[in-house]
This record gives C-alpha cells, structure tokens and sequence, in this order.
C-alpha cells in the first residue's frame, strides 16, 4: 500500500499509509523524497517515489484491458455464443 | 485524510468491483479463446497469494485457469539448517532479533519460539531498522536473522552501509528471485505455462532482469502489484501473451516498476551481499539463490563472529510428522494444501508442522484462514 510523506527529518520520514502513521527510512530510495510524496514502503524502508502521473497511467491501463478485452475477444465470443444459440 | 474521492491514490480505484468483474469476464474469455486446459500459471509473491485469497479472486478465475502459488514466500522456503543455525545460537546464549513470521518456524527440532520458551533471548522487530536500535541501546550482542528476498536484503544492506553500532550482526538467510524461476521452468513436472512475476522484488531489480530468462525458457513473464484490480490486469496480460504465443515480458505495474529498477537499491544491494548457491526449503538446491555477506562486511556476520556449532542439534530427535509435510511440492507447483495429510488436522496455524503453515505468507496458512480454493462448481462468474 502506498504512504504519503507527511515530514521528512534527514534519512527518516513520516508516512500516512491511510491513516496509519509509521516511520520510513529513506536511504534505499534512488530519488528525493519531498513532503507530500507517495512512496512504496517495504519493511520500513520506502523503495519507491510513485509519482501521481503514474498511477493514472495504471487506471488507463486497466481501461485499456477492459476496452481491449470488450472489442476483440468478448466481442468476438459473445457474437459466437450468439451464433451458437446460448 | 489523504485518499479522498479525488485523490488519483485512492486505494478504493484498485479494488472496484465493476472493473474487477470485468477483468475476470476477461480472464474466462480468454481462457476460452486458448482452448487448452488446464492452464496453468505461476506467480512467486506470497503477497499475491494473500489478496487472492482474501479478495477472494480465486473464485472468480475461470475453472480451466490454474493459479498456482511458487516459492514465493521468504519464510517458507528459508532452510530448515538456517533456522537451525539461529535457534543454536539463541541456544549458546546470544541474543537474536527477526522478522515475527521467523519465530515459529521449525527447525530440525525447534523454532525460535521453542528457544525463547526454553529461556533464549529472541526479540521480534518489524524492521532490521528496530533491531540496530535495539543493539545501540544493550551492551551485550544482538544477532539479526535476516530473511526475505531481495527487497528486504536491501533494507538490511542499507543498515550495514550505515555503520551500525559494533555489537550488531547478521545471520544472512536472504534470498534471490529469479534463479529459483529458472528452477522451477526446468522442473520435469512443471507445468507452468506463465509467471507473474512479484511487484515488490521487480521494483529494486527492474522487470530487465526477466528478459534473459524469457528468452532461454521461452515462458512469459508478467510483473504485477498487489492490489486486486492489479492481479487481475496481470493475469489477463499473461493469457493474452499466451493466446498470442510470443512469449515476452510485460510490465503490469508501471506505477512502482520501470526497466532498470531502482538503481540505488541494487547498488547497496550488491554492495554488501554476494549470491552463492545454497538450498530453498523443500525445493532444491538453487545456483545464486542465497544471499550472503561479502568478506568486507566480516564484521558483520554472525557466522563469521560466531562458532556456530550444528553438531548438538542431532542429539534430538526430529519430529517424525515433520516428514509428511509437502511444502516444497507445493511451492513448486505440484501439490496444493489439500494434497497433504496434514493439513488442518495435525497442522494448523496454532501448531505449524511445515514451514507453509506459519507464515501470513505462506500458502497452507492462507488456505487454512480463508478457506483455499472455493467450490468452482457452485460460484458463478
Ligand atoms: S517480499 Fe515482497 S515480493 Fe517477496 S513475497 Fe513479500 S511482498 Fe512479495
Ligand atoms: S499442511 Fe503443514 S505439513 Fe502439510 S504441507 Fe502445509 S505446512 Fe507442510
């Protein structure tokens, strides 16, 4: 689950993982963490910047498939099902 | 509180209903399409293996899908000698620290619980962080038994990079993903036809580092996060790819993992641990699968600092169920849960026999708490 930076003190930062508040450290990370970042966390350490443009990639993706499945095969399968007479 | 209706991060996005039914009208239309079953696809992530019994995915997988659960989970595939070593060392009176999950354990006759019963120091921390602060604040040794694959290994170089006081060490039993894949897609009796590979581990090491693999077995690789609608996007991918029959590797979770990884991570990663071949619990002996300390860092290992005598350990004797338990034919792909004899009866969460049972990870412990595979027959997709 991804946490949000709610203060940074040197390598340690304090993370909102919805509600929860837990100490992240910060030296595993390979970019600069700023306060109201989204970080990936792994016992206790953030391994990952995951920056907001991304996650909406992630939704689209999801669209994307859904479409994707929707024109080609479900189509495809439904019309054939159709076809078939169930 | 942050992850309200308008936030792009709000989890709720990756655990819709609407979409995740649609995915699975996806996954059955799919499989469909493939018209050859059963089809039998391997993720490595014990966390992929909790949110798909806990969201309940399993049920809405069409019937000819089999999603099998590999070596995935870094408490139940650490050896029975490392648990052994770190019980024996509790034993000789030296103070060990680890993950929860590692307490219980079995070894060759006893887990760290038994020890800590008998009077040994074990100390539960959540993080290899908590166990360095524990040390600066005790005159005597702290011994960290660190487990768990790549992403943890990082966290435990990362506290050794960063000078910790000297009456701390590490007993290594960290572990390396992708040669046990390897192990698994040569297996005679493998019937993987597609990985989905672990979010996590693929977040430090870049999903690159799948490419040569999928060019010598010819398997595809899908990496993907952890939430439901992320299982499911995965999974359709690998049975497109499938359907498609060019095999490659795809990148489910953009949002946490790019090509090279995170650079930095591996750095320290590679900085403080070397691979050497060693055993996985149940499975096999895996070329490049065990982590342990470079030479450097000496000071730090506990098998170094430590005479760590296993003799004495054969003066017991092992428990004659231990050798029922089929967790490496499960995590290998072969058996599931329900296959063993022992499974709910003479082990159960409370009184683990085999590793599997033990942790929250662990595929016969899953099973046991949220009820395995569902009666297909009677859920409707
Ligand atoms: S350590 Fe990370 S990648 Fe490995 S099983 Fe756990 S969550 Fe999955
Ligand atoms: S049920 Fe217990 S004994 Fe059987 S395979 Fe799982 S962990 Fe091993």
């Amino acid at each position: 689950m991804p946490g949000r930076v709610v203060s940074i003190e040197g390598l340690r930062a304090n993370v909102d993982f919805f509600g929860v508040r837990r100490t992240v450290r910060l030296d595993v990370v390979d970019e600069p963490i700023a306060v109201g970042d989204y970080i990936l966390n792994h016992v206790g350490f953030a391994i990952r910047r995951i920056p907001e443009s991304e996650i909406r990639e992630t939704l689209a993706l999801y669209e994307q498939l859904l479409r994707e499945a929707e024109t080609d095969i479900m189509a495809a399968d439904v019309r054939s099902e159709i076809e078939a007479g169930d | 509180m942050r992850g309200s209706a308008d936030d792009g991060l709000n989890e709720v996005k990756f655990r819709d209903p609407a979409r995740a039914r649609a995915l699975a009208g996806a996954l059955t239309r799919l499989t469909r399409a493939i018209d050859r079953r059963p089809i039998s696809v391997m993720h490595v992530c014990g966390s992929h293996e909790q949110a798909i019994a806990k969201f309940g995915l399993r049920a809405s997988f069409p019937r000819a899908l089999d999603v099998i659960m590999g070596p995935g989970c870094p408490v139940c595939i650490t050896d029975v000698p490392e648990v052994d070593e770190a019980v024996v060392l509790a034993r000789q009176g030296v103070r060990v620290a680890t993950y929860g999950d590692m307490l219980r354990v079995p070894g060759t006759v006893a887990s760290l619980a038994d020890a800590r019963a008998e009077g040994a120091k074990v100390d539960v921390v959540y993080s290899v962080s908590q166990a360095v602060e524990l040390a600066r604040g005790l005159d005597e040794e702290l011994v960290f038994f660190a487990s768990g694959f790549e992403t943890t290994a990082v966290a435990t170089a990362a506290v050794i990079l960063a000078d910790p006081p000297t009456n701390f060490s590490v007993l290594s039993a960290h572990k390396y993903i992708p040669p046990v894949m390897e192990i698994v897609a040569e297996m005679p009796s493998s019937r993987v036809e597609g990985f989905l590979a672990a979010g996590h581990a693929a977040t430090i090491t870049g999903w690159g580092v799948f490419e040569p693999f999928v060019a010598r077995h010819g398997v595809p690789v899908v990496v993907a996060g952890f939430e439901p609608l992320d299982i499911l996007a995965g999974l359709v991918q690998l049975l497109e790819i499938i359907l498609e029959g060019t095999p490659r590797v795809v990148n489910a979770y953009p949002r946490c993992v790019t090509r090279e990884g995170n650079l930095a991570a591996q750095q320290k990663l590679w900085k403080v641990f070397r691979p050497v071949g060693g055993r996985w619990r149940g499975i096999a002996h895996v070329p490049n699968g065990n982590l342990r300390l470079k030479d450097e860092w000496a000071a730090y290992d506990a098998r170094k600092r430590f005479a760590i005598d296993l003799s004495g350990l054969w003066d017991y004797a092992p428990s004659a169920l231990t050798s029922q338990c089929i967790c490496g034919d499960i995590m290998a792909g072969i058996s599931s849960p329900s296959d063993c004899e022992l499974f709910g009866r003479d082990c159960v969460p409370e009184s683990p026999v085999g590793a599997c049972m033990v942790s929250s990870e662990g595929t016969c412990k899953i099973w046991h708490q949220y009820g395995g595979h569902p009666d297909l027959t009677t859920v409707s997709v």
